[in-house]
């Protein structure tokens, strides 16, 4: 997935002179996880380049750089260090078309690898999605696959206003289910491992559906679509699994045609439970199909204490849990 | 028409790149104890030029020479060397040990112990370190359980942490180690912060406050040097300046301000640069600074200039941004060589010495290491439990997460 994350940056940077790279270790060294490697070398250092380790540099010079009229794609190095920086993202990015009635605009996108399972401990595995989908005026994207990573990746570029790139680190190398205990396949394996060469784009607020199923509808993004997609092998439960892909603007049309043929609904999450991005998606499956509802709206999340590092198979959400819920889901 | 030229984007680049032949020739070295030693209440503007010198007391034939010279004793400067020696050692173990799995990451300190172990000398018990990642010869030198830390790095059964942090990330309240976050540079003003609590309640405790080159970039470092300023806090201000941040060479950090030091010049905060290999300055100077910081004189920045001769962490592989072998051309050597040859110049050391202590440093390490994995490595033996987890999120666990726990049936 990071080859076609970085084919989507190569892409753009190729197509428009106005798309600038910049974040910790991007430049020379190509990203910590490799994102970038080969862009400077390609288009130059003023293009792709090493920025100071700040944050809030790196977002408020972004903010600067897109109201100028460049496309800044730029890199926080693990979503764990973006909190300098969420000042000059909601108070700033996300506002600034709107609070100069569009004299001023913020086309740029936040790459940040998210989530858990790679032994991170509290500092390189946190989900902060819900901190983005609250805030008006922001995009949030999560890709499950390096077919959809390239695709969303150029929407986001191409997009208006500021988008939020979280990529789930655990599945840049291969599709992760959750089974921590079994080699993992390598994308160049699975069929949405194979990204098509040159420019596309998966437009931003379509679902996809990855399993289609009669009895109960699942709602996840990034790596726990994979670990759903097991778990409804493992259940024998037919279960309709829905990636979401992108969190705001969001697929609703997709998730009521689901529920409203399958009347049930699990929605899984690796973040923290309270006020997580599934209490969104709860409620909005309550509003729009509540007559078609044959069981409580149920939730798989991470539990609501800090990531932690021994216990990091305690604390994901697996297909053992994910799995339960499929079936407590089932017998309601 | 304009007159001007177009504008160009400045981005600076090391000296030299993987493939080239190292160079330092920048990195302008004085002599061993050229370096004048101000009085303790010099004010901070009388001593700017310590900003952008090096403070070095071991010259080349390894005397002690210079006015910051003198302070330590044969045993206090045995007891040092053994310091780096363990820290070297445990590094080492420990490094292996990730490699086997036992632990997921792990951070060594190759080239910088000095600084650390040194500094830890300078402290009184009650004083805080707020550390980054490459502080352990704070523990070390202060005399910290290597079985503990070792624990902590196993994520075992008997980790003072239960298992919640990633390995290295310690804390030890009594040994004067605050609990390292792994957010760079957050802990530098809570420093400031614990140095304003110490002079609020008449106390005479001082607080450390610790950072790298690359991360005096975020906005907290400079955060802290306005507080610290304007509040006079009792506090060292300590920047280790290792030439790295992970790829990035500092002088994507420093821009065009010449020396970290610097840095603290436009607040008015005394700042000095020292030798970081070199033991006995680091000492000496940190002595100097904890001294005005105990004297309610304020607070002081101080820049170890050092090398990071290892790769960042385990997770990283320096041979893709610099020359293999830079870190032979570093020319301020070895600190634990340096030392060495120091106490055999003093006629308090000796070859043979130094190889029996390697070994019993060795043993030491190994024996901690035996005991630490007799209660279990990350995937091994004993672990914290799921019940761990839940815990200590609130000083009382509220019901929603009394609930989850009942859920996850713990
Ligand atoms: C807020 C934040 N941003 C980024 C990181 C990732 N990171 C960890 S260490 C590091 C480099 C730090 O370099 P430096 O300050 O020079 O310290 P050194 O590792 O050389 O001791 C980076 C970028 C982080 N831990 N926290
Ligand atoms: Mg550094």
């Amino acid at each position: 997935m990071i080859e076609a994350i970085r084919d989507a940056m190569d892409v753009m940077m190729a197509r428009d002179g106005d798309v600038v790279v910049f974040g910790e270790d991007v430049g020379f060294f190509g990203g910590v996880f490799r994102a970038t490697q080969g862009l400077q070398a390609k288009y130059g250092k003023t293009r792709c380049f090493d920025a100071p380790i700040s944050e809030l540099g790196i977002v408020g010079a972004a903010v600067g750089m897109a109201a100028y009229g460049l496309k800044p794609c730029i890199e926080i190095q693990f979503a764990d260090y973006m909190y300098p920086a969420y000042d000059q993202i909601v108070s700033e990015a996300a506002r600034l078309r709107y609070r100069s009635n569009g004299q001023f605009t913020c086309p740029m996108v936040i790459r940040m690898p998210a989530g858990g399972g790679i032994f991170g401990g509290q500092t390189h595995s946190q989900s902060p999605e819900a901190l983005f989908t609250h805030v008006c005026g922001l995009k949030t994207v999560v890709p499950s696959n390096p077919v959809d990573a390239k695709g969303l990746l150029i929407a986001a570029i191409e997009d208006p206003d500021p988008v939020i790139f979280l990529e789930p680190k655990r599945i840049y190398n291969g599709p992760f289910d959750g089974h921590h205990d079994r080699p993992v396949v390598p994308w160049s394996k699975h069929e949405l491992g194979e990204v098509p060469d040159g420019h596309y784009a998966v437009p931003l607020g379509k679902a996809a559906v990855r399993r289609t199923g009669a009895d109960v509808t699942v709602l996840a993004y990034g790596t726990m679509v994979h670990v759903a997609l097991a778990a409804a092998e493992e259940t024998g439960v037919d279960a309709e699994v829905i990636d979401l892909r992108t969190l705001v603007p969001l697929d609703l049309d997709a998730i009521t045609a689901s529920v409203g043929k399958t009347g049930r609904c699990v929605i899984v999450h690796e973040a923290t439970q309270t006020s997580g991005f599934g209490a969104e998606l709860s409620a909005l499956v309550q509003e729009t199909c509540f007559y078609h509802l044959e069981a409580p709206v149920a939730r798989v999340t991470g539990w609501d204490t800090p990531y932690p590092h021994a216990q990091e198979w305690d604390y994901f959400p697996g297909p053992a849990r994910v799995g339960r819920a499929l079936l407590e889901t089932m017998e309601q | 028409m304009s007159d001007y030229a177009p504008l160009v984007l400045t981005v600076p680049e090391p000296a030299v790149r993987p493939g080239g032949t190292p160079d330092f020739s920048n990195v302008k070295i004085p002599r061993a104890g050229t370096v004048a030693r101000p009085e303790i209440d010099a004010e901070p503007e009388s001593i700017r030029d310590l900003a952008f010198s090096i403070i070095r007391v071991l010259n080349r034939d390894a005397e002690a020479v210079g006015p910051w010279a003198g302070l330590l004793t044969d045993e206090e400067l045995r007891a040092g060397l053994r310091d780096m020696m363990t820290l070297r050692a445990f590094d080492a173990r420990m490094l292996i040990a990730q490699r086997q799995g036992k632990t997921s990451f792990y951070m060594q300190h190759m080239g910088e112990e000095a600084i650390s172990c040194a500094f830890r000398k300078a402290l009184e018990p009650g004083d805080m370190n707020f550390p980054t990642y490459r502080q352990a010869g704070l523990l070390i030198a202060g005399g910290y359980s290597l079985v503990d830390m070792m624990c902590q790095i196993f994520s075992n059964e008997k980790d003072p942490l239960k298992g919640r942090q990633l390995p290295v990330l310690y804390s030890a309240r009594d040994h004067g180690f605050f609990s390292l976050s792994g957010n760079l540079t957050t802990q530098f003003i809570q420093a400031v912060g614990w140095a304003m609590a110490s002079a609020i309640k008449n106390d005479t405790k001082i607080a450390a406050a610790w950072t790298g080159d690359g991360a005096t970039a975020e906005g907290d470092f400079h955060a802290a040097l306005v507080f610290a300023s304007t509040y006079k806090a009792p506090v060292v201000l300590n920047v280790v300046n290792n030439q790295w941040a992970i790829s990035t060479f500092q002088g994507i950090a420093k821009g065009g301000s010449g020396t970290f030091a610097a840095r603290g010049l436009g607040f008015g905060i005394a700042s000095l640069r020292v030798d970081g290999n070199d033991y006995l300055a680091v000492h000496a100077v940190a002595k100097w600074a904890a001294e005005r910081a105990r004297r309610n004189l304020g607070p002081t920045l101080v820049e170890y200039v050092t090398y990071r001769v290892g790769a960042h962490s385990t997770s990283d592989d320096p041979t893709a941004y610099r020359p293999k072998t830079e870190s032979d051309a570093w020319p301020l050597g070895d600190p634990v060589i340096r030392l060495k040859n120091h106490l055999i110049a003093r006629g308090a050391w000796s070859e043979e010495r130094h190889k029996q202590a390697e070994a019993e440093v060795m043993d030491t390490v190994i024996a901690a290491q035996k005991e630490a994995e007799s209660y279990g490595t990350l995937h091994a033996g004993g672990h914290p439990s799921m019940r761990d987890m839940f815990e200590g999120v609130y000083a009382e666990m509220p019901p929603h997460l009394r609930r989850q726990r009942q859920k996850a049936g713990v």
